[in-house]
């Protein structure tokens, strides 16, 4: 295959992936969407492969089939509860790769500068394009492996300790070694220096330093961010997975790569942007770790928490016209998302309005909890984001509140001196009626009192999610 | 203690301030309870109903005054009366205080407790004991149905083989207690009811009970929160108004009942003589208000008049009692009530304390000396209405220019960043070679069409977008690829292993996309 025919392919493949990304918009236009994904993906792998300069067919034949084969189990394998591990799980890969890929750029780029004028000109593929540069296109290139490397290994080490986290494997409080944020700053900047000696030609080991250090790095940034943070981590490493692969791109000079890559990291910028938006916190304030400071004392709450059976949150349900549920993260740790199912489909059998009302930053990954719904067949139409349904509290009978804490905090609203003063949540406590679905009288991620629990029109059903849903299924 | 209740000595009525089932509710308190003989046989009460719920029944007033420690009565007491009570009894009833000073007087020189039903204050814990809202419920109902009786016709319209009859109209004024029992009755009985009241945070009420609020566009509006949840005088203007609007409407109104009180004052006139001239023939009207002077000019206490042009002015004062049975029960239960705080311990001995805002409300007379008026009660009978707050209408000029400002707000930061991203970008082509800039200018290029792309994915969609992402930059396999033909076996090697995790990246991702789409559906 020619060169030109590869570049064709390569503009196709690159149209397909942004009608890929855009079909994204609509829940019908995704299925389509992702067909074109991974025919944009066949067609840029397929043409580099039968492309100029690619040889050992039988390793990657061998590699394709195996690869294929883990991706294709772990796919059909995986739990929705899980999909946050698998997504920082899968990031990590791609950092891998990517510091992979920029040391064998170093590797040929010297294995070629030793090289004589005559064999230089008798190299082919990747070589052959590192022959033919010069003086400031090798230093620029230089720049480009190093700072791929550097992406890449940040995006390696946090996305194994996110995955950890996510998975349950690391504690999921922020934690920090002495030294803190000073550490990080202080690696980055050796880094920087490691750079200048790497680009004057001290040879291989400035890149193999400066990567210990960037895999320092990823591993301290995210052991200091908690676990509610992590839909702003994810899709934080996210879009460094995708800058990863543009600077590979540069690397190699191939533009399928950049584009693909600069598609990759937009998205995950943006998707941070979203979720810190939702929590009215600063994207530094997020990545430092810990709350704003606070300008006064907290307003103290006053009244009790009282406590309901199943049997009292089915008589309010059978009298209720209209229901919201509000998931959180407690529903897919319960794995509570059949059981609610079942309850939406009982109430909407009796003629009930029933929907659900999803926050932005609501479980663990952007999204979370709309595909953990969908799992359990709840349609996609009855699921409302925060902006589309927080008006209509006030008409609501009754808002079942499933593992969720901050996000339906009304101190953010009413305490000035609230650490999550300012953020948006879902102002259930205007409805008629509220029940908290919750394991105990514990305090939420950000360890705030939550005055809801405390108002007159709310009642604690304590429990286990998926047992209280399950009784309350029985009753009604 | 012993409780008693004698037979109302007033002529012509007909309550009773104990039922059998009231004083079986009382022996459950510990107390025993003696009835005048033939006292409940006008509100069709037999003595041998009360002997059989446990009551003694004593031959005359007498003797009943000499056997009870707790007097419960219904009217205030006559002179004869109170000179019966004597030291350390208490006698609850009606009672008027600050119409009936002489009377008080009296009372406190036997030294007896005197407890005005009239003056429990309006507050929640009270409700139960409030009976002047249990007769005024009982005097709206029967408003109307004594209007029924004197209008000649059906209050319900209906179409009849015989031809058409067009429903009544009922106009009712002051949304008291009486007069949403009133407006209650009318409207189930099918007529077309109008409610007029000073108090327009009544209006709802009055809607809420099926009858069209009369409105008045006047500024000055009285707040009944301020007031205990009653009317207060309106001013010369407003009255003004009031009486034009009613005005307008007696020509049409076939039925006419009238409510408004206000405490400690005579009632207002609001039906003024010559509206009388020009309702109907066979109209009626009915004034609750007739013992305190009425609110029509024309009406007679405690008569029924007609007037030359055939218009009916009912002045009865004693609706209740003539609805006895269920004037008693209701009464005798808001005594009983009373009677159940009196009696905190369940143990048959009455605590009479003071420092209880209801209880220090109701007693006019204690331990010899006169305690009324109360001082105002701790908690506030209502909430008060929070001011409404208006949002502020803008001017269409203040729309536009507030328009035009975050036009030029968002021009200036587009513009603003354009300018520092070409500087940026002509700074990066100052420097860097031409085989650079190409891939760049893809590169930026890319940027903002993701920019662009990403911000109209569906919030719901963010998992999956995420899951398509993450599968897309397993694009980094091409670089693996360009690298494996290398003759190096580090690069060989090194492509390879990248090769295999970047494919577990498409195909894992993919794949997990595809589950997770899958499992949108719509309802």
């Amino acid at each position: 295959m020619s060169f030109g025919l590869v570049s064709a392919a390569y503009v196709a493949a690159a149209v397909l992936f942004i009608l890929s990304l855009g079909g994204l918009s609509g829940q019908e236009s995704a299925k389509r969407a992702v067909w074109y994904g991974i025919a944009g993906m066949a067609l840029a792998v397929g043409a580099t492969v039968f492309g100029p300069g690619v040889g050992n067919y039988a390793v990657i034949a061998a590699m394709l089939v195996i690869g294929s084969a883990i991706g294709w189990y772990v796919a059909k394998k995986v739990a929705m509860t899980e999909m946050p591990q698998l997504v920082a799980a899968l990031h990590s890969f791609v950092g891998l790769a990517a510091v992979f890929i920029g040391f064998n750029a170093d590797l040929e780029l010297t294995r070629v500068l030793t090289l004589d004028e005559a064999s230089r000109s008798a190299l082919t593929g990747f070589a052959g394009v590192l022959a033919h540069k010069s003086g400031v296109e090798i230093a620029i290139l230089k720049v480009e492996v190093f700072l791929g490397v550097f992406i890449g290994a940040v995006t390696f080490t946090g996305s194994i300790v996110a995955f950890g986290k996510l998975a349950g494997k690391v504690d999921g409080k922020a934690r920090k070694l002495p030294g803190g944020h000073g550490l990080n700053a202080g690696a980055a900047l050796l880094s920087l220096v490691l750079l200048v000696l790497y680009v004057n030609g001290t040879g291989i080991w400035a890149l193999v330093a400066m990567t210990l250090l960037a895999f320092f790095i990823g591993y301290h940034l995210i052991m200091g961010i908690g676990g509610a943070d992590m839909p702003v981590v994810v899709s934080m490493l996210n879009s460094y997975s995708g800058w990863a692969a543009a600077s590979i791109g540069f690397t190699l000079g191939n533009d399928l790569l950049i584009v693909t890559g600069a598609l990759v990291g937009s998205s995950g910028a943006i998707l941070s942007y979203i979720m810190c938006k939702a929590m009215n916190r600063s994207f530094i304030s997020v990545i430092l770790g810990g709350f704003g400071t606070t300008t006064g004392p907290v307003m103290a709450i006053a009244g009790e928490q009282i406590a309901i059976d199943a049997d009292g949150v089915a008589t309010a349900l059978e009298e209720a016209d209209s229901v919201v549920i509000v998931p959180g993260y407690g529903m897919a740790v319960a794995q509570a998302q059949q059981s609610v199912s079942e309850l939406t489909r009982r109430l909407r059998a009796k003629g009930k309005q029933v929907r659900f009302a999803i926050h932005p930053v609501a479980g663990r990954l952007p999204g979370h909890m709309n595909v953990l719904l969908a799992e359990a067949r709840v349609p996609y139409d009855i699921v409302l984001e925060m902006d589309e349904i927080n008006e209509d509290f006030s008409e609501t009978d009754v808002v079942i509140v499933i593992g969720s804490n901050d996000i339906v905090n009304p101190a953010a609203q009413e305490d000035p001196n609230s650490p999550i003063a300012g953020m948006p949540v879902l102002e259930v406590w205007k409805a008629k009626q509220v029940f908290v679905s919750k394991r105990g009288q514990g305090t939420g991620y950000s360890g705030i009192e939550n005055p809801l629990f405390y108002k007159e029109n709310t009642r604690m059903f304590y429990g286990d999610a998926k047992a209280s849903i399950d009784r309350l299924v029985q009753a009604i | 203690m012993r409780i008693g209740a004698p037979k109302e000595a007033f002529p012509g009525e007909a309550r009773v301030a104990l039922t059998p089932d009231s004083a079986v509710a009382l022996q459950k308190l510990g107390h025993t309870c003696f009835v005048e003989a033939r006292a409940g046989t006008a509100a069709g009460i037999s003595d041998a109903a009360y002997a059989a719920a446990g009551v003694t029944i004593v031959p005359d007033a007498a003797a009943l005054y000499a056997a009870a420690d707790v007097v419960t009565k219904v009217r205030p007491p006559t002179e004869g009366e109170v000179s019966l009570l004597r030291q350390d009894q208490t006698l609850i009833s009606f009672f008027w205080p600050a119409q009936n000073t002489d009377l008080l007087e009296r009372a406190r020189t036997q030294g007896a407790t005197v407890v005005a039903m009239d003056m429990v204050p309006r507050i929640s814990r009270a409700q139960k004991m409030d009976a002047l809202s249990s007769m005024a419920n009982i005097a709206g109902y029967r408003a109307v149905i004594e209007a029924g009786n004197h209008f000649g016709r059906f209050f319900t319209g209906q179409v009849t083989a015989a031809g058409k009859v067009p429903p009544a109209k009922v106009l009712v004024v002051g949304a008291g207690v009486a007069g949403l029992a009133a407006i209650g009755t009318a409207t189930s009985l099918g007529a077309i009811t109008y409610a007029f009241d000073v108090r327009p945070e009544v209006a709802e009420q009055i809607e809420s009970m099926g009858a069209e609020f009369v409105f008045l566009d006047f500024e000055e509006t009285q707040d009944g929160a301020a007031t205990g949840g009653y009317a207060a005088p309106s001013s010369p203007e407003f009255r003004e108004k009031q009486l034009a609007r009613f005005r307008e409407l007696a020509p049409e109104i076939d039925i006419v009942i009238t409510t408004a009180l206000i405490p400690g004052r005579p009632a207002p006139k609001l039906w003024t003589a010559d509206m009388v001239q020009v309702m109907k023939p066979g109209s009626v009207i009915v004034d609750l208000a007739a013992e305190r002077g009425g609110n029509c000019d024309l009406t007679v206490p405690d008569e029924k008049v007609v007037t030359e042009n055939g218009v009916t002015i009912v002045g009865y004062t004693d609706f209740p009692s003539r609805m006895a049975a269920q004037a008693s029960t209701l009464y005798a239960n808001n005594v009983r009530h009373f009677l159940t705080d009196l009696t905190p311990n369940k143990d048959g001995i009455i605590h009479h304390n003071m420092d209880d805002d209801v209880i220090r409300g109701a007693t006019v007379t204690h331990e010899g000396a006169i305690t009324y008026p109360p001082p105002p009660p701790k908690v506030q009978a209502i909430a008060a209405a929070k001011p409404k707050e208006k949002p502020k209408e803008l001017t269409p000029e203040e729309k536009r220019a507030g328009e035009a400002a975050a036009f030029r707000a968002q021009t200036r930061t587009q513009v603003g960043l354009l300018v520092a991203g070409g500087l940026l970008l002509a700074l990066v082509g100052a420097y860097a070679p031409a085989s650079f800039m190409a891939h760049f200018i893809v590169f930026a290029l890319a940027c903002f069409v993701g920019f662009q792309v990403i911000w109209s994915v569906s919030h719901s969609l963010h998992t999956p977008l995420m899951a398509v992402t993450n599968a897309i930059s397993g694009i980094v396999v091409l670089g693996a690829l360009l690298q494996v033909g290398s003759s190096h076996w580090l690069v060989v090697s090194l492509a390879s292993l990248s090769f295999l995790i970047a494919t577990i990246n498409i195909v894992g991702g993919f794949l997990v996309t595809r589950r997770m789409l899958a499992m949108f559906q719509k309802s």
